[in-house]
This record gives C-alpha cells, structure tokens and sequence, in this order.
C-alpha cells in the first residue's frame, strides 16, 4: 500500500492551509473552528478562533497581543511531544524565527508534511534553534528568495551600528523593528557586543519584552523612551516601531540617525526609500541560501511555497529535480517587518 | 576602492547636505594623492571609460548566473549596477581588492576584449558594497546626491579659509584629475593653479522663482524683462586657450554642437540659450532634445535641428572681465559687440518693453509660442554675480497648463522608487477608447503615494513583468508647461513637463477630459 500524496489531504484554502483528516486550519487567515499557530506574528496568529494549539510561548504572546481575542480555548504542545488530532498524527519543533516560533509535523497513513511558518537559520539566543525534519512535502515561506538576499552575520551589523554611535556622540541613534523577536534580538545582540547601557524603548515595544525576561531570556537594563528627556536620550540606542519614526514621536529625539533593521536593507534603494540614514541587515528570515540547504537538509521531494518570491525559489530547486509548488497565499508577509 | 566604497554608501544614505559636505571633506583630509583626486573626479562626473559600458556588466552577469535568476532579482532591486553587485557569488579569492589608482589606470589601458575578465577578478575579490561601488564607477552612474558643486564647496571647507568654491570654479576646467596642483593649492603648499589663457567655466548668475510677495516690491523702472526661452542655458568661452561650450552645471558639451564653435574667431565669453531655430523661429524643447546627450553628431541630424545660442549676457570681452558691471552697461557692451562680431547661429534676446507690472503680467498671460517658458526679470543695477543672489534675477513662469487624465499603467519605479508603483501613464478619451498621452513620475507626499500604491495593487488586472495595468477607474490632474505635436505617440501628442498635481478620486473616469481638448493646446 503506497502512502496518500500530501496534496491529498492537506489543501490551500482562502482561510488558509486545511488538513481535513485531522479537521484544523495550520495559520487561518480568518476565524476558524479549529487552528495551529506556528508563531505569534500577526500575519499568522489572527484573532477569533474557536480553538488554539501552539508551543505555549507562542499562546503566552498571542494573549499579550490579541487578549479575548488570542482563541477560546487554548491547548499548549511542548517540543517534540506528538499528538493524534482526528486520523493525523503532529508535533511541533521550533522554527529559530521568533520566541515559541515552530514547524508543524503533519502524518497520514505513511506520509508526512511539515510546515515551517516564517524561519530562520542565523544563530539567534532568544528562541530555539531550526532543526530540519525529514519529510514528504516541506512548507516553506520565501521571503527572501532571491539570490540578491544574503544576510551577513548580525554581530558585523551591530558593530557597524557601535561604531556609528561612537561616530556621532551628539545624536541619538533610533532603530526602526518589529515589537516581536526583532526588538529582543536587537537587544540580545547589543548585550553581546558588550553594550551595557540602559536602552530605551518606544512604549508599544514594552509588553512583547517582558514576556521574553519571562520566558528566561535576559535584556538587560530597559527605559521607557517616551518619558525621556531629549538632554538624555543624546548618546543612547532607542528601538521604535518603524511606524513611529517617520511619526512625529520621533522629535522627542535629539539629531536622530534613523536605523532600520530589516532583511530589505540590503537592497540601497529600498532603504533610502524609507529615509534610513543606517541600514542593518538583520533578519528574523531565512536567506536565499538558508532557504536552499534547509530544503536540501529536510530532503522533500515536493516544497509547497506559501508567500514571498516563489517563482525564484521553485526555479532554482527545480534545477536539482525538486518539485515547487506555489500556494499564492494571500495575507503574510505583510506585517513582521521580515 | 574600500574607503571610496565607504564614502559612496555614506553619502548615499546621508541626508543633510551639510554631512555630505563634512563626509567628502573628512575623505579628503584621510585620504592620499591621487585617491582622493581619482574619487573626487569620480563624484564631479570627470571620469570615462570609453570601453566599459553596461553591456559589459550584463554580460558578466549572464556568464556567472542563472539568467531567470538574475531577470526576477533585477526587477526587485531596479538598478544594473546593484543588481549584479549583490547577485555576485562570494568567492574565496584570496587576491586583495584593488585600490582606485589601479582600477582607473586599468579601465583605461585594457584593452575592451580583456575587461571582462579583469572586471570579473576584481568583483570576485570585494565584498558588496565595493562591488557596487566598482560597477557605478565603470558605467559612470554613482548618484549618491553628490555634485561637482558639493565637492567643490566641500573643498573649499577643506582648504580652511584658502579658497572660496567660486575660487575653485574658475580653476576647476583648467586642471584634470587626480587634480595634484589643486589639492597643493588648498593645503597651502602651492599657488593658485593659473588657468591663464585655459578655457574656463565662469560660474552663471541664476534666477529666483518670482514668488506672489515679491511682486509687491519690484520697481518697474529699475527691472529688464526678457522671455525665458525653453532650451538649455550655455556658456561659449573663447580664449587663445581654446574653445568650449558649457551647460549650466560646467559640463563640456562642446562635442555634442560642433557647429557652434567651428566659426567661433573671437575671444569672449558669453550667456545665452541653447535652441533649435528654424527660419527665426524656436523650435520645441523636443527638437532640441535630440541633439542632446550625444558624445558626437553627424550631419544630417545638425542640417536638420540647426542650433543657434540666443544671447542674454556677455562676461568677458577679449579679457576684459565686464562681470562687475550693471546690466545695462554690460547689455550695451553686448549689442556693441554683436554688431561689431556679427556672430555666425547667435542672435540678441530681446529685452520686452513694458511700463508697469500689469504690462508683464499680461504679456506673460499671452504668450502662447511654446518655446517660452515665461519671463526673465533682471535688476537693471546688478553686476553679474556667481550663484543664486537674492533680489537680483527672477524668472516668472507661465501658469501650467492641467488635464484630467485616467491612469493607464503604473509601474514600478527603478532606482529611488524601487519599493513602489512610481511611474504612471494617463490616458484621455478619443471617442470611447482611452488613448496614452504621457507619463508621469511621483510627484505626491509619501501618504499619497501610499495610498496610490495600494489602489494599483487592488485593482491590477493584467502584468507584464514590472508594468500592471489596471482598472480605468482612477482620474489624475496632470500639470504640464505646454503640448506638441509627436509622430512617436499613440496620441499624436507629446507634454512637456507633465507631472501628476492632483488625486481626483471625485471624479468619474468618464468625466476625464478628451484628446481633442488637449490637441487645441498645440501651437501652431
Ligand atoms: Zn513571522
Ligand atoms: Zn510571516
């Protein structure tokens, strides 16, 4: 008896990717009776489902972000451990994309698919490392699947960042990131690199970082921003929501040196767009070449690509005889700030 | 090539053109002979490699990648040279990056069948940035929102007090890169480079916009009126030195309009308009247009869009320097000179008469020749002073001329706008079809712009790589400074200038105007 193809019972759907023997809906774009959370992003964590299972840092951030909204009933699944949903079996195994981020492993009678949400391979101490999971069919984003995409290693980024406050003493540098994985990972770095200083925050990036320190993850030393007075914000690092640079907030500032850190800083003109003084290419994503030996390290025959630039992708695993699939799932990608 | 890849990525993303300015000049106080002359020539546009093009890049780019590969990644990222440096593989070369010197002195001594394999040594042996800085030097593009001018006042401020900017302008045609003599000159180990007989730019007077308040305080009796002509301002410069045509940003355009100075036997320097003139009359902009940008021009193409330089100032009369003169004395100099030069492809530009401001106002209001771009308002006083003084010259545009138009097909811009749908083509109505008639690039505030993006991405309904065409629902205000007549449009019809003014989400496609409209525009 051969295995049932993934295509079989794992199907794109305009909610979003539907497994019907286990009867769930992995990331739904809208509500739905029963969901998987591979991350708390907002992109892929939506409000109102009836039923939630994710790892339970993942359920511990939607609460904080979404409240009521965060799913009526919420079932926490640690690392590894597998459950029988309907006629599938499935565990989770984190994703190194933000903290509690994880793939989902989906059996049916002898097959299996893994869906990998967004990912990442670079080294990064606020959530566990990508491990890759032999499978069938691989789930995989393409964010940032052009050859153009290689992100340096970060520590090089943050030095960059270091020399230019030494550079500019007067000014206060302010980095553009996301309040989920990016902001705690631009700390954690800092710390690395022997930053000590307090670091001052824009309010909206506050809850999101104490959920981490909760989770075991230390920051450091954290200020609100938005109480600061100008005279002692000269000198210092600041991390904002990009929206809130280009806002008037960010004249509280003194001379700010605009920073963004963000995968899409490597292309020049994208960041001179954005008014960016600084550019650092941090990533929570996987790059051209993450994205290729991942696919080659799960072995799947088959990779279904759910957002960002498939035709790339398929093109170049089509070269080594790997089967690409495009998902032309609408709805991600937009809000994590990549 | 590491430190000016650096200075190129800084000034890039340097917003305030005083950092610009301490950027260039910080490089100039850090870094040796002839780097700095090398880097400075490349920011003022001095450098050519005649062999080097961009062919040659696309081709290396061919032979080292996947060609889809590269087709997707140069439509995300909008530029060549960028494209390439961040697709190129990183190898583990271990030969050490070039330094400038030898980059320039390579580009110019290999021969074209050889550089692509030094091309290709040198970009597997930098990193990205140095990469990109490489590619924008060899094909001559590094737009990073520095000019001549920049570099030349960041100079100055370099020079600590030896030397103003307009003190480096006169020299500057004089001397050649990497420009030892000058940066002698400016750290006070050498003289004054002498230009002596050298046919130098003399950097021109310019005008100020004339805003509704300034009306108020002119004096008619004290102001000359002339037409702003639509071509492109020049300086001819003759001296036993040589001859030269400059544009306004001293650029050397002498090759591009041989006849212009091939019957030059005088020695003078002079201001005036570059056009096309036909049996005394001034062609359109787009006449001129073709004659622009050449590095040579055959003769068909100058039999038949004959140039000829419409006079507005004389600066040097043999080598006397009648700068520090009034207008009017200078004017007088002028029209003694041409009569007693009778100059071959130059005539005078009139001086309009008029008693009041009422007058000018009208006479503006009724100018309908499309060669002319308003009114030029000069202080009869005045000496003719370097830059952009106040209360000296304005120039008083004709009010632009609006269209509703409906958006076409948006683009995606290259280059700056690569992020976004920039670029837009408009159409008007002819019978019940909507015909092209022009596009336009961004010309909204960011919020706009925002927004307009996201109706195009809404309402797309067919691509064509990075074109979409989309839904003939949305009405543009398009402004523009005039119409003619055009063979290479669908339309018949070309603007001039045309920019999008306004959003006219309030209003109806078919409530857009029509191409008979716009054809009643054309003069003539
Ligand atoms: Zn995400
Ligand atoms: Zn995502």
């Amino acid at each position: 008896m051969t295995a049932p193809h993934p295509e079989t019972w794992l199907t794109p759907m305009p909610a979003g990717l539907y497994c019907a023997p286990g009867d769930f809906f992995i990331d739904p774009l809208r509500p739905v009776p029963r969901a998987i959370i591979t991350h708390a992003h907002s992109d892929h964590a939506r409000p109102g489902h009836e039923a939630v299972l994710a790892s339970p840092p993942t359920l511990a951030l939607m609460r904080a972000r979404l409240g009521e909204g965060a799913g009526r009933s919420q079932q926490p699944l640690a690392w590894g451990e597998r459950l029988t949903v309907g006629d599938v079996a499935l565990w989770l195994q984190p994703a190194g994309h933000v903290l509690g981020s994880a793939q989902v492993a989906i059996e049916y009678r002898g097959s299996r698919a893994v869906i990998s949400g967004d990912y990442k391979r670079q080294p990064d101490i606020t959530c566990d490392p990508f491990t890759p999971i032999p499978c069938d069919v691989f789930v995989t984003e393409a964010t940032f699947a052009l050859p153009v995409f290689r992100h340096p290693p970060a520590a090089g980024e943050i030095a960059k960042l270091l020399a230019s406050v030494k550079l500019f003493p007067e000014r206060t540098h302010v980095i553009g990131c996301y309040s989920l994985g990016k902001t705690q990972r631009l700390i954690a770095l800092l710390r690395q690199a022997g930053w000590d200083e307090p670091i001052y925050m824009h309010g909206a990036l506050a809850p999101m970082c104490e959920i981490y320190e909760a989770h075991g993850i230390p920051l450091g030393e954290l200020r609100p921003a938005t109480v600061a007075a100008k005279k002692d914000l000269v000198g210092r690092i600041v991390l904002a929501p990009p929206s809130a640079i280009a806002d008037r907030w960010a004249r509280r500032l003194a001379e700010p040196v605009v920073c963004m850190a963000s995968g899409w800083m490597r292309v020049r003109q994208r960041a001179k767009q954005g008014g960016v003084e600084l550019p650092l290419v941090i990533s929570d994503h996987a790059d051209w070449h993450e994205l290729n030996r991942t696919i080659d390290e799960v072995g799947a025959p088959e990779v279904w690509v759910t957002h960002g630039s498939e035709d790339a992708l398929i093109h170049e695993i089509a070269k080594r005889g790997i089967r690409g699939r495009p998902l032309r799932l609408i709805g991600y990608g937009e809000e994590d700030g990549s | 090539m590491i430190a000016f890849a650096t200075l190129l990525e800084r000034l890039l993303f340097t917003q305030g053109r005083n950092d610009k300015i301490r950027l260039l000049r910080q490089f100039f106080e850090t870094q040796p002979d002839p780097d700095r002359g090398l880097a400075l020539a490349a920011i003022a546009g001095e450098l050519h490699f005649a062999t080097a093009k961009a062919g040659l890049i696309r081709d290396l780019a061919n032979s080292r990648t996947d060609p889809t590969l590269f087709a997707l990644s140069y439509d995300f990222v909008g530029d060549l040279a960028e494209t390439v440096a961040l697709i190129w593989p990183d190898s583990q070369t271990n030969a050490p990056p070039p330094t400038l010197p030898e980059v320039v002195e390579a580009l110019n001594l290999t021969p074209k069948t050889r550089l692509p394999d030094l091309v290709a040594g040198w970009l597997d042996a930098t990193d990205a940035a140095t990469r990109l800085a490489l590619l924008k030097l060899i094909t001559g593009g590094l737009r990073v929102g520095a000019t001549g001018r920049l570099a030349r006042i960041a100079l100055a401020e370099f020079s600590q007090g030896r030397a103003a900017p307009d003190d480096i302008e006169e020299v500057w045609h004089s001397l050649a890169p990497p420009y030892l003599p000058l940066f002698a000159w400016l750290e006070g180990h050498a003289e004054k480079p002498d230009p002596a007989t050298a046919p130098v730019f003399r950097p021109p007077m310019l005008a100020h916009p004339l805003e509704p308040d300034d009306i108020a305080n002119l004096t008619p009796t004290l102001l000359r009126a002339e037409w702003k002509w639509d071509g492109i301002r020049v300086q001819l410069v003759s001296t036993p030195g040589g001859r030269r045509l400059y544009s306004r940003g001293a650029e050397d355009i002498s090759a591009a309009f041989p006849e212009l100075l091939e019957g030059v036997d005088f020695e003078a320097v002079l201001d005036g308009e570059l056009l096309v003139i036909r049996d005394g009359t001034v062609a359109p902009f787009a006449d001129l247009q073709q004659r622009l940008n050449r590095k040579t021009v055959g003769p068909k193409l100058m039999a038949e869009h004959p140039v000829a330089i419409r006079l507005y100032d004389i600066l040097f009369d043999g080598a006397e320097d009648l700068r520090p003169l009034p207008f009017d004395s200078r004017r007088a100099r002028l029209e003694d000179w041409f009569a007693r030069t009778s100059p071959a492809r130059m005539d005078l530009s009139a001086l309009i008469p008029f008693a009041t401001i009422e007058d000018l106002a009208e006479i503006r209001a009724g100018a309908r020749e499309a060669a002319i771009e308003g009114l030029m308002l000069k202080d009869a006083a005045s000496p003719y002073l370097p830059g952009r003084p106040k209360g000296k010259w304005w120039k008083w545009k004709r009010a632009p001329l609006t269209l509703d138009a409906v958006l076409l097909y948006a683009q995606r811009g290259h280059g700056k706008r690569s992020g976004s749908y920039s670029d837009y083509t408009f159409g008007l109505w002819r019978g019940d079809e909507l015909v092209p008639v022009g596009k336009a690039y961004f010309g909204f505030t960011d919020a706009e712009l925002a927004w307009l993006d996201r109706w195009i991405r809404n309402h797309t309904t067919a691509r064509f790589g990075p074109v979409r065409e989309v839904e003939k629902s949305l009405v543009l205000e398009v402004a523009f400074d005039g119409a003619q007549r055009s063979t290479r449009h669908k339309s018949g019809v070309a603007l001039r200038f045309p920019r999008i003014s306004r959003l006219r989400t309030d209003k109806p496609a078919a409530e857009a105007d029509r191409l008979e409209t716009l054809e009643k525009l054309i003069p003539g």
